[in-house]
């Protein structure tokens, strides 16, 4: 072992052991901002080293250096543009972009070396050897395909480009994407036997196959396939790695596959869904037309902003839950100038936080943060529900299924076994919504017909809005 | 490298991140998730290596430039927007504008 090789480890382990502290550090709230910081001072540390081996054994070419200089400048510069300017409720479908092109990248690494053999692949290639490559390449240009055109239709459906075609809910759906299943499969086989052409068509069917797994897939099931699109492409980075030789690779890309792997399981208890059903049941509001959540509603209260001010203005505790709507109306803001007005007022209130409040789990406390609301006031589901009884009003904005009651009592309910809030508990609910169209389950929610429940229709910012002139008008916060 | 030891880094590397996070509050599951995604652009030390060894070869160096630029779209890009996520938790009331 030489001296180049020796520092090379030497970083490499010293980059392992900071990713997997940064992984650990972002599960909790105290550590996280720092070990981001360390996990992006790792990924540095690694190029560093990579290039100091480079340097110290076969030298650069200034060519070489020319391509990476190009490659990253530009692949940084929008990096870093789209990461400062995009807003923050549309987190979902930037996470989904940026591990799109991670995926792009394992495929084209790939595909370069399958074109075109470099020189450390192509001497003494045994037959064991040999199909090892051809394995590992073959294995990151699918995963790599699929992590890609995946991400990309996911980001894509969240940002209203793509609806769900129709044909995407019946069972073709399944044919076709075990046709394309089939073709890679057969592609792979070709390739291994030393047919390079049949790489093309692997490329075609893995993407084909990214599509039309993600296409079928409602809206508000997309965090959970992002989650699972993110543990891929650090699957995508392990295969590229085999390609590479590189140890760090796989060790990198393995860690991030797994933990992945066990954030989307986590995201899927949260929202009582398993990941069978998020990745071949279609979307849930398909599959329940038929069943109990056909019933009408027979009780419907609605009322004016100005009875839901005057009923705040007497309040002394209130619980504010957002959830979806709120985030695409974007009214974070104009709502934290309601609780502000409440405040001055000597009125207590509390957000109270479902796990999968938002458009993707933890979501809502960073819209809610960028509003100013202080950590302390977001309170999460176990902490809060036991305060429902103790509250006078509850504001619901823009959330549905994580506050409907059928979830804890009716067992035939496909929302049964759902953690929810109890916000019927409270004296009075307020429901700000647009109409009366049912939550992404499709369901009737049970708390729209109880007594002390009065629906506010409208957009969520523009009866927030309104709130703030009615409060004003009460005098309310007005010291 | 021989091959079986490579298996073996996988294989460790696979449990390690199995271990990493056991209970993650729902705050930071976006948060998390980003920080990981950018992580994934580890890939961009094959690119890294691929433009290296070129050894000249236009096409090759094109596509392993492309990949770079790619692989560190998504580093950069996930380390900024996961600290920017997080810097909004971490700010005190007092220093609110």
């Amino acid at each position: 072992m030489n001296l180049p090789v020796i520092i090379k480890f030497v970083i490499d382990l010293l980059a392992v052991l900071l990713l997997a502290l940064g992984i650990k550090g972002l599960s909790k709230v105290k550590s996280a901002r720092d070990a981001n910081r360390l996990a992006a001072f790792a990924m540095s540390l690694s190029v560093v080293g990579l290039l100091s081996y480079y340097l110290g054994t076969s030298g650069i070419a200034i060519q070489s250096w020319i391509w990476i200089i190009i490659g990253s400048i530009i692949g940084s510069l929008f990096g870093a543009i789209l990461a400062k300017k995009v807003p923050m409720t549309s987190m979902p479908e930037t996470v989904a972009l940026f591990n799109g092109c991670g995926g792009m990248s394992s495929l084209l690494v790939a595909l370069g070396v399958a074109i075109f053999p470099i020189s450390k692949n192509v001497e003494n290639l045994d037959f064991f050897k040999s199909f090892i490559n051809e394995v590992s390449i073959s294995v990151s240009i699918f995963v790599g395909a699929i992590t890609f055109t995946g991400s990309i239709v996911a980001m894509a459906k969240l940002q209203g480009w793509l609806s769900t075609p129709g044909w995407t809910q019946s069972k073709v759906r399944h044919f076709v994407n075990i046709v394309f299943a089939v073709a890679s499969l057969i592609a792979f086989f070709d390739l291994i036997n030393g047919n390079t052409s049949s790489i093309w068509l692997l490329v075609i069917v893995s993407s084909l196959l990214g599509i039309g797994v993600t296409l079928p897939i409602g809206g508000a099931d997309m965090p959970v396939v992002i989650s699972l699109l993110n543990s891929y492409s650090g699957i995508a980075a392990a295969a590229a790695g085999f390609v590479v030789d590189s140890q760090l690779l796989i060790v990198a890309g393995a860690m991030v596959g797994a933990a992945g792997l066990i954030l989307t399981q986590v995201m899927c208890k949260g929202m009582n869904r398993s990941l069978v059903s998020v990745l071949f049941g279609g979307s849930l509001s398909a599959q329940n037309t038929t069943s109990s959540g056909s019933g009408e509603y027979t009780n419907i209260t609605s009322c004016s902003v100005e009875e839901c001010a005057l009923t705040l203005e007497a309040a002394n505790k209130v619980i504010i839950v957002p959830g979806y709507g709120l985030a695409v109306a974007q009214a974070q803001h104009t709502l934290r100038e309601v609780t502000k007005k409440l405040e001055q007022n000597g009125i207590e209130v509390v957000y109270a936080i479902h796990p999968v409040a938002g458009r993707m789990p933890g979501h809502m406390n960073v819209l809610l943060a960028e509003a100013d609301v202080p950590y302390e006031q977001l309170k999460e589901m176990d902490v809060v529900n036991p305060d429902f009884p103790a509250t006078d009003v509850v504001l619901v904005l823009g959330a549905n299924d994580v506050v409907n009651p059928q979830a804890k009592n009716d067992t035939s309910s496909p929302l049964y076994g759902m953690p929810v809030l109890d916000v019927q508990e409270a004296r009075t609910v307020f429901v700000i919504k647009r109409g009366m169209s049912a939550g992404y389950s499709g369901i009737k929610n049970d708390l729209f017909d109880l007594p002390n429940t009065s629906m506010v229709f409208g957009d969520a910012k523009k009866v927030l809005n309104d709130l703030i002139g009615e409060l004003k008008d009460l005098g309310v916060g007005e010291k | 490298m021989s091959f079986i030891s490579l298996l073996w880094v996988l294989l460790l590397g696979s449990l390690l991140g199995l271990e990493l996070i056991g209970k993650v509050p729902p705050t930071l599951h976006t948060p998390l998730m980003s920080g990981a995604n950018a992580i994934s652009g580890i890939t961009m030390l094959a690119a890294l290596t691929l433009i290296v060894k070129a050894e000249g070869n236009l096409p090759l160096l094109i596509i392993g430039s492309v990949s770079l630029g790619f692989a560190l779209f998504n580093v950069v890009g996930g380390f900024f927007v996961t600290d920017r996520m997080l810097a909004m938790f971490s700010r005190k009331p007092s220093n609110k504008k």
